[in-house]
């Protein structure tokens, strides 16, 4: 049973990841990824970690991939850049595809390094099953045992994983702003305090009727110098 | 399963996510290769973790990911930013800096 979740999991997520980087439009590279972490975390959950396969979904899948989904959407999901497009990608002899080819020569490359390294290691703990395991409330993986492991010995790494977030949440509100002088010149905005106020505008004085403020500039604004209630009888 | 068979697949995603990071032009679509290599580096700590019985790699994998999150944040604040710009989002065309 396990080797065949194993292996529908396993096989869910190198698809996924070949749709990823196969795939032409942006948008389909996200949704692939979204199914390749999915699979990911059942992974996970056979490697008894419940905590960080239900982080895997509910972060990654779930609240990382809708901000890609909002960019794709953003910035249009053309189905691929410009440049490749003028290069001619689809021609071969070209650059485009030259480079296409060796990079997934040195890809492959690495992949047998990895395999090599990994295979031909002298842990035999890798050919095992992994240490025992038993079931219990706070046994390896489950929320209580990562919870405890963050407060106590990865108690500054928590905190400093937690400032890093800070300083990039406001890194990328400070990236993607408005910038002035870019883009279409604004329209103007009329600000109310911008108009020069005669003294003692908006203070206790004005209020008890001392001193003319705010309502005598506007009288005085009127060209008619009329008093007001004439602007409501000419509209009704 | 034994656990090498969850480090071949970490291998192979790892694998997959550098020949994207390669070949694909879109800055977009490189992040999205970038996610996938950190997932391989991730199968692989939570492999080991579990080898070990140990929940050391657990709270790295979970750092991972907040270091993950914090790349996309930056990384999709720059492809905004350039949209903007109207500059070309193509990682090739993109040389200011070059010179």
């Amino acid at each position: 049973m396990s080797a065949v979740l194993f292996f529908l999991a396993a096989i869910g997520a190198i698809t996924g990841a070949v749709g990823v980087v196969v795939l032409r439009n942006p948008f389909y590279s996200v949704l692939a990824l979204v199914a390749h972490l999915i699979s990911l975390a059942v992974l996970f959950l056979l490697l008894r970690s419940e905590f960080v396969a239900a982080v895997q979904v509910v972060v990654y899948a779930g609240a990382v991939m809708v901000l890609y989904v909002f960019v794709v959407a953003y910035v249009g999901g053309e189905s691929d850049s410009i440049g490749e497009r003028l290069r001619g990608v689809g021609s071969p002899g070209s650059s485009g595809s030259g480079l296409r080819v060796g990079g997934a020569i040195v890809g492959g490359a690495l992949l047998v390094e990895l395999l090599i390294a990994l295979l031909g290691t002298g842990l035999e703990a890798t050919s095992g099953y992994g240490a025992g395991y038993v079931p219990g409330p706070k046994t390896f993986g489950t929320p209580a045992y990562i919870g405890n492991l963050l407060l106590t010995r990865f108690l500054v790494t928590f905190e400093l994983a937690s400032f890093l977030l800070l300083i990039a949440a406001v890194g990328g509100v400070v990236l993607a702003r408005r910038r002035g002088g870019i883009g279409e010149d604004e329209p103007e905005v009329f600000v109310p305090i911008d108009r020069p106020l005669p003294r003692g505008a908006g203070t206790t004085a004005e209020g008890v009727g001392i001193v003319p403020g705010r309502g005598a500039l506007t009288r005085a604004d009127d060209p008619n110098g009329s008093p007001a209630h004439t602007g409501a009888g000419s509209r009704s | 399963m034994s656990i090498s068979w969850y480090l071949v697949v970490s291998a192979i995603i790892f694998s997959l996510g550098a020949v994207g990071v390669m070949t694909r032009r879109n800055p977009l679509v490189v992040l999205l290769c970038l996610e996938l290599m950190l997932n391989g580096g991730n199968l692989a700590l939570i492999a080991f973790s579990r080898m070990w019985g140990n929940g050391d790699g657990q709270i790295l994998a979970i750092v991972v990911m907040t270091v993950a999150a914090c790349e996309v944040c930056i990384g999709l604040g720059m492809i905004v930013a350039i949209y903007r710009r109207h500059l070309p989002i193509d990682v090739d065309e993109l040389r200011e800096l070059q010179g």
